[in-house]
C-alpha cells in the first residue's frame, strides 16, 4: 500500500530528515561495533579481569619439606618463629608512606629505623641490600626472631601498627648437625620474584606471591618436590569484600622429604679436614715463589665408587646458609658476594676449575694403551725431554731409567707422558692434523667425561676444558684481536706470548701437547669430574651421574622415589687396561710411590689404597694441590687452590677422612665400632608410620680420635717426604 | 480538520458499535504504529527483568525487597502506558493549543528544583522529592516542552502556508524559548540534560527548514561554549574528572576511572550468550555503581551478552526507524519537527548512555530511555511515544 502523503513540505527539509536518518544509525553503528569489539574480541581479557575482581584467594603455604642425610639426619628443616610482617601496599596508602609506623615498630623491636625502612623497600638495580626482591603484593618479612613479648604488643596494640603482623610461622632451619654445614650442597632460599611468577604461571606448578625459591644446590635442583603446594582458599567477595561463597579450592600439600646420599658424620669430617689442611699449609713457605701458600680455595669430594653416589662434598670458603633465612642482612649479603669475600657461594667441588696436574695421568696412560703402546712395555724415564731449542724437566731432574706406564703412575714420571704425547701429536700430522687423525689424548680425557658436566644434581655445574685443536681454533679467533693488539715482537713476557698467539694462537703446537700429557697447560678440571673418572677405574669402567639426592618421600611416608644411580658412559680402555691402571695406582701408596709417606701404616691388605698424586702450575699462581684417591667402595678427591704439593697439602686430610670411614688409627688397627661408614648406607631411613623419619644421634667429629702415641706401637709420622718422591 | 470526540479519526466515519470503531480499517488502533510501541514495550520489560537483576541483592537500596524495583519499574511502564494513551487520545493538535502553559508549567517546575524544595543526587541539584518514595526530575519533562514550544513557534507561518521556511525572527525567538530552561538546567548543574536538549534543539532547527546559517551557527556555538566554559572554570572538578576518566580510566582507577572500568569490565565479559540473568558477578557482586539507572546497559551486556545487548540496540534501532518514517510522511511541518525533536532525544541520549558504558563517551548522568530505572524519565519517553502515534494516527488517510 503506498501511503506517502502529499506533504508540501520544501527539498531542503525532505533532505534533512535523511541526512538525521542518516546520523541516527550510523550512531547506532558505531554501538553495535564498539559492543562487539568488547565482548568478542577482547571478550576473554575482560572475562579474567571479572574473574580477578571477584575472587579473594587466602593462601595457607605449603610447609617445605626436609633435606636429610642417608640415616635420616635433617641437614635443612623447619622451626617455627614469630615472624614480624609489614604490608607494603597498606603502608604505601599512608600519608607518609608508612614512615610512622615503621619507625613505632623499630622501637618495639630494637632496631634502627633506617634498618626496618630498607627491609620493605623494594630491590632495583640502584638499591643495594637490604631491600626485598619478592613479590611487592606479599607481607615483607621485617624480622623472623621476634621474642614473643614483641609479638605481643604489636598484637594487642594492632590500631598502632596498620599494616603490621606478627604471627608464628614455619622458617627454613639448617641446623649443621655435627657441624657439618653443607652449605653449598643444600645452597639457599629467597622470596619468588614477579618475574619468575608470570613465567611458572601456566605450568604444572605455579608460584604464589608468598613462596620461597631454592636459588642454589639441593634446594634448588629439588625446588619443586620440596615446596610442595600451598593450600589456596578462593573465595567470592563483592565490591565491598564481603564473602558471597567459596569456589572451587585447592588443599595443600607439604613438601616432600628428600632423603640425600650425603652422610652428616663424615661430611663434618670432609669440611673439617679441609679446613684444617688449608690451615696448616698457610703456616709453610711456597719454595717457588718464597712467600707462605695463599690456600685461598679448596675441596673435597666423598664419593661411592659403585653408584656416584656423594657421601660428602665441603668446598671452602664457606658460609652460613642460616644468613639467608628471613632475608639477608647487608653485612652478610657482601662477605657472600663482594670482589674481597673470595665467593663462599661457589661450590668448588662442581664450580671450581683448575689444571688437572699429574692425576691427569690415568688419562694419559690410557690414551697410549689406546694409541697402541703397550701398558707394561718399558718407556725411557728421563731427566728432562727436550724440544728442540726448549727442554721439558721431570719433576726435580731425577730420571728412573725404562719403567712400565704403571711406575710412570707410581713415580708420577713426566718424561714419559712428554714423549707420548710429542710422538701422538706428530703422528696426527704435528701442526697441521691429517685427515683422520686419533689425537688419541685428547678424545681419551673427553671419553673420560673431561670437558663436559657429569650431570651432577646441583645446579650450575661448571665443564671445564679440553684444549684440543677445535677449543684452539675457536679461542684464537674470539682473542686475536685483543692478542694483537696487546701483544709485541720482542716485548715483555706477556706481550711477547700475545704476540705469538695473534699470529699463530690457533695452531696446537708440539709443546701444547707436551704439557697436555701431564694435565698442564689450558687444561681445566673439576674435582667432581676426577671422583667420577676415579671412581670409573674402581668400579671396572662405569661413568657414574654423581648424585646427592637419594630419595624423595612423600609427607605421609606412604610414597618413596628413589633416585637410582645412572651412568653417562664407560671409561674407553679394556677391562685390563683399567687392572694395570689399578694396579700403578696401588703402587702410589706403596714404597717407592709419591704418596707412600702419607699413607704409612694402612692397612693395605685388608683395604687397598689407590691413589695420585697432582701439583699443577697455574700461570702467575702458586701450585694447585691435588690428590685422587680410592678404595672398592669410596673414592676421595681433594683439591687446594695455591696449596702446594698434592701430597703435602690434601694427604693427611684425605687420610683422615679415610680413618674416620672405615675407623682405622694411625697405625692402621681398625675399631669397627668408631667407623662411621665401613660400607656405603644402602638401606633408606626407617621411615615411621606417621610418615616420620627419626634421626640417629649425630657426636661432633673428633680430630684426635685416630691418633696413636707413638709409645704405643704407632707409627710416628714422618718429618717430610723424601724429595725424589714428592710428586 | 476534524473533530476529536471519539477514537475515529476518519472524517467519513459511519456511526458504529466500539468493538466494530475499534477494530474497523481506520480505526485508532489499526492505524497505530505497532513496531514502535511493541519494541518500546519489550524494551521497557526487559529493562524491568535487568534493573530486577541488578538491585535484588542491594538490600541497601531495596528496603529488603527484592521485588522492589521490579515491580515499581513495572507499575512506571504502565504509567507511562497510561500516559502514552492520553497523549493519543487528545492527539498532538489539541495539546499545540496547550503548549505554552506546558511549557511555562516546566519552568516553573525546574525553578522549584533551584529552590528548597529540590534535592542533590549524585551530584546534580536535579530532583524534588514528592515523598513516599517518590521524587521527579522536571529536566526530563523539559525535554519535551522544549519540542513542543519550538514547533509551534517555527511550523506556525508554514502549516499556515504563508512562507516556505521559518523567517529569521521566528528562529531566534524559538532560540531565547529553548536556552531559558536550558540555563536554568545548567545551573542544577544536570550536564547530561543540557546536551541532550542542544541535541534536540539541532534536531529541531533541522527538521524545520530553517536556514543553513542557524544550523551551523549553533553547533558553532555549541562548541565554542564547551571551549568557554572550560575555559573559565565553570565546570566542577568531578565533571572535569569525568571527562579525562573516560578517555583514560587508568587516570584515575578508584575513583572516577572505576566506573567506567567497571563498566566496561562487566560488559567484556559477557562474551557472546552472556552469563545469564543473575548470573552476572560483576552485577551480584555490585561493582558497578548505578547499575539500575544509568549503567543499566552493563547487566544486559554482562548477563545477556552480545544477543542480549545487540537487541537492546535493535530495539532502540526500530523505535527511531519508525520514528523517521512518521517524521517523514506526515503532512504538518508541526508533526516533523516534533518528531525530528523526539529522534533526536531519543537516539543521542541512547548513543550517549550506552556509548558510556563502552568506553566511548564521557560519563554523564542520563538513563537509557525506557531500560533505565526512574519514572520522570519513563513518563517522558513514554508520552514522546504518544506524541509520535498521535502523528502518525492524525495523519490523513491516503487511499
Amino acid at each position: 500500500m503506498s501511503n506517502i502523503p502529499e506533504t508540501g513540505r520544501t527539498p531542503r527539509v525532505q533532505i534533512r530528515l535523511v541526512v538525521i536518518q542518516i546520523l541516527v544509525f550510523s550512531l547506532l553503528l558505531t554501538l553495535g561495533g564498539r559492543l562487539w569489539y568488547l565482548q568478542i574480541r577482547n571478550g576473554k581479557e575482560y572475562t579474567d579481569e571479572a574473574k580477578n575482581n571477584h575472587v579473594q584467594q587466602v593462601v595457607q603455604p605449603a610447609v617445605r619439606g626436609s633435606v636429610l642425610d642417608a640415616r635420616g639426619v635433617p641437614l635443612a628443616d623447619n622451626e617455627t618463629r614469630l615472624v614480624v610482617s609489614a604490608s607494603r601496599t597498606e603502608l604505601m596508602k599512608m600519608k607518609d608512606r608508612g614512615k610512622g609506623v615503621l619507625t613505632r615498630l623499630a622501637g618495639v623491636l630494637e632496631m634502627k629505623p633506617d634498618e626496618v625502612i630498607n627491609k620493605i623497600r623494594l630491590c632495583d638495580s640502584k638499591t643495594p641490600k637490604p631491600c626485598w626482591n619478592g613479590s611487592p603484593y606479599q607481607p615483607i618479612p621485617v624480622t623472623d626472631d621476634a621474642t614473643t613479648q614483641q609479638a605481643l604488643t604489636i598484637r594487642e596494640a594492632s590500631e598502632d601498627f596498620p599494616g603490621i603482623t606478627a604471627e608464628p610461622t614455619a622458617v627454613r632451619r639448617y641446623p649443621a648437625p655435627g657441624k657439618a654445614r653443607t652449605a653449598q650442597v643444600l645452597g639457599y632460599l629467597s622470596p619468588v620474584t614477579d618475574g619468575e611468577i608470570e613465567k611458572a604461571k601456566d605450568t604444572d606448578s605455579p608460584f604464589l606471591r608468598s613462596d620461597q625459591v631454592g636459588r642454589s644446590g639441593i634446594e634448588r635442583t629439588y625446588d619443586k618436590e620440596l615446596r610442595g603446594k600451598a593450600g589456596v582458599t578462593r573465595y567470592e567477595v563483592d565490591n565491598l569484600g564481603r564473602v558471597m561463597g567459596q569456589t572451587k579450592s585447592d588443599p595443600g600439600v607439604a613438601g616432600s622429604t628428600l632423603v640425600t646420599s650425603i652422610d652428616a658424620r663424615v661430611q663434618a669430617v670432609a669440611e673439617y679436614e679441609l679446613n684444617a689442611a688449608m690451615k696448616l699449609v698457610r703456616s709453610e713457605t711456597d719454595k717457588i715463589t718464597g712467600r707462605k701458600y695463599e690456600a685461598d680455595a679448596g675441596a673435597v669430594v666423598v664419593m661411592e665408587t659403585k653408584t656416584g653416589r656423594v657421601v660428602a662434598m665441603a668446598s671452602q670458603p664457606d658460609y652460613d646458609p642460616n644468613a639467608w633465612v628471613g632475608g639477608i642482612s647487608a653485612k652478610d649479603y657482601a662477605a657472600m658476594t663482594s670482589k674481597g669475600s673470595n665467593y663462599p657461594l661457589l661450590n668448588r667441588a662442581i664450580q671450581g676449575q683448575a689444571p688437572a696436574g699429574s692425576i691427569f695421568k690415568v688419562v694419559s696412560a690410557s690414551a697410549a694403551v689406546r694409541a697402541g703402546h703397550d701398558f707394561n712395555d718399558k718407556y725411557n724415564c728421563s731427566s728432562s725431554y727436550s724440544l728442540g731449542s726448549r727442554s721439558f724437566a721431570n719433576f726435580e731432574s731425577k730420571g728412573h731409567g725404562p719403567i712400565t706406564l704403571g711406575e710412570a703412575l707410581k713415580f708420577s714420571c713426566n718424561t714419559v707422558f712428554y714423549a707420548l704425547g710429542h710422538q701422538e701429536w706428530q703422528r696426527d700430522g704435528g701442526l697441521k692434523a691429517k685427515p683422520g687423525a686419533h689425537d688419541w689424548f685428547y678424545k681419551t680425557a673427553r671419553d673420560f667425561g673431561l670437558g663436559s658436566e657429569t650431570g651432577i644434581d646441583l645446579p650450575n655445574e661448571v665443564t671445564g676444558r679440553i684444549p684440543d685443536r677445535q677449543w684452539k681454533q675457536n679461542f684464537w679467533e674470539a682473542n686475536k684481536d685483543a692478542w694483537c693488539k696487546q701483544g709485541k715482537k720482542g716485548g715483555s713476557y706477556v706481550e711477547q706470548i700475545a704476540y705469538e698467539s695473534c699470529l699463530e694462537g690457533n695452531q696446537l703446537k708440539a709443546y701444547d701437547s707436551i704439557n697436555f700429557a701431564i694435565g698442564q697447560g689450558d687444561v681445566l678440571v673439576t674435582p667432581i669430574q676426577m671422583a667420577t673418572a676415579y671412581s670409573a677405574i674402581s668400579n671396572g669402567g662405569t661413568l657414574f651421574n654423581p648424585t646427592v639426592g637419594k630419595a624423595v618421600i612423600s609427607p605421609d611416608g606412604k610414597s618413596v622415589r628413589e633416585i637410582k644411580p645412572t651412568a653417562h658412559g664407560k671409561l674407553p680402555v679394556g677391562a685390563q687396561t683399567i687392572r694395570d691402571l689399578d694396579k700403578g695406582l696401588r703402587s702410589v701408596v706403596e714404597p717407592g710411590g709419591t704418596a707412600a709417606w702419607r699413607f704409612g701404616g694402612w692397612p693395605q691388605d685388608k683395604i687397598p689404597m689407590r691413589a695420585k698424586t697432582g701439583t699443577a702450575q697455574v700461570y702467575g699462581k702458586q701450585t694447585t694441590s691435588w690428590l685422587a684417591t680410592y678404595t672398592d667402595d669410596f673414592t676421595i678427591v681433594m683439591t687446594i687452590s695455591q696449596g702446594g704439593t698434592g701430597s703435602g697439602a690434601s694427604g693427611p686430610a684425605v687420610r683422615n677422612i679415610y680413618d674416620a670411614l672405615y675407623g682405622l688409627d694411625d697405625a692402621g688397627n681398625q675399631d669397627l665400632k668408631r667407623a662411621l661408614l665401613p660400607k656405603p648406607q644402602k638401606t633408606l631411613p626407617k621411615i615411621n608410620a606417621d610418615g616420620t623419619i627419626d634421626a640417629p644421634d649425630i657426636k661432633p667429629y673428633d680430630p684426635k680420635a685416630q691418633l696413636v702415641d707413638p709409645a704405643e706401637g704407632g707409627v710416628p709420622p714422618l718429618a717430610g717426604p723424601p724429595p725424589h718422591l714428592r710428586d | 480538520m476534524t473533530t476529536r470526540t471519539s477514537f475515529s479519526v476518519s472524517r467519513y466515519a459511519p456511526d458504529r458499535g466500539p468493538v466494530a470503531r475499534l477494530t474497523a480499517r481506520d480505526s485508532v488502533l489499526r492505524r497505530l504504529d505497532w513496531p514502535i510501541l511493541l519494541s518500546a514495550l519489550t524494551l521497557s520489560l526487559l529493562g524491568a527483568l535487568l534493573v530486577w537483576s541488578a538491585t535484588r541483592g542491594r538490600t541497601e537500596l531495596n528496603q529488603g525487597d527484592p521485588y522492589y524495583f521490579l515491580f515499581r519499574h513495572l507499575l512506571n511502564t504502565g504509567i507511562g502506558l497510561v500516559l502514552m494513551a492520553g497523549t493519543i487520545w487528545l492527539g498532538h493538535r489539541t495539546l499545540r493549543g496547550a503548549v505554552p502553559v506546558l511549557y511555562t508549567l516546566s519552568i516553573v517546575l525546574i525553578l522549584a528544583v533551584l529552590t528548597p524544595l529540590g534535592a542533590t543526587i549524585n551530584g546534580a541539584h536535579a530532583w524534588i522529592v514528592i515523598g513516599g518514595g517518590f521524587s521527579l526530575q522536571p529536566s526530563e519533562f523539559v525535554k519535551i516542552t522544549i519540542i513542543l514550544i519550538m514547533a509551534v513557534l517555527l511550523a506556525a507561518k508554514v502549516d499556515a502556508g504563508d512562507q516556505l521556511h521559518p523567517d529569521h525572527r521566528t528562529v531566534a525567538k524559538a532560540l531565547v524559548l529553548a536556552a531559558l530552561p536550558m540555563g536554568i538546567v545548567m545551573l542544577m548543574p544536570d550536564l547530561g540534560s543540557v546536551m541532550v536538549m542542544a541535541v534536540i534543539v539541532l534536531g529541531v532547527l533541522l527538521a524545520s527548514g530553517a536556514s543553513n546559517r542557524w544550523v551551523l551557527g549553533l553547533i558553532g556555538a555549541g562548541v565554542g561554549g564547551a571551549v568557554l566554559v572550560t575555559a573559565l572554570g565553570m565546570l566542577d572538578e568531578y565533571q572535569i574528572n569525568r571527562f579525562a576518566a573516560f578517555a583514560n580510566p587508568e587516570l584515575d582507577p578508584a575513583g572516577v576511572g572505576y566506573n567506567t572500568n567497571q563498566a566496561r569490565i562487566a560488559i567484556g565479559s559477557g562474551g557472546l550468550y552472556g552469563a545469564g540473568l543473575f548470573k552476572g558477578h560483576q552485577t551480584s557482586g555490585q561493582f558497578v555503581p548505578e547499575q539500575q539507572t544509568d549503567f543499566i546497559f552493563t547487566v544486559a551486556g554482562e548477563e545477556l551478552g552480545f544477543v542480549g545487548a545487540g537487541l537492546i540496540l535493535v530495539l532502540i534501532g526500530v523505535v527511531l526507524w519508525r520514528a523517521c518514517r512518521i517524521a517523514r510522511e506526515t503532512t504538518e511541518l508541526y508533526g516533523t519537527i516534533v518528531a525530528a525533536g523526539i529522534i533526536a532525544w531519543f537516539a543521542f541520549q541512547s548513543f550517549e548512555n550506552i556509548g558510556m558504558t563502552l568506553g566511548i563517551m564521557p560519563v554523564a548522568g542520563l538513563p537509557l530511555p525506557f531500560v533505565s530505572y526512574g519514572g520522570s524519565s519513563m513518563f517522558a519517553v513514554w508520552v514522546a511515544i504518544g506524541l509520535l502515534q498521535s502523528i502518525r494516527v492524525q495523519r490523513p488517510m491516503t487511499a
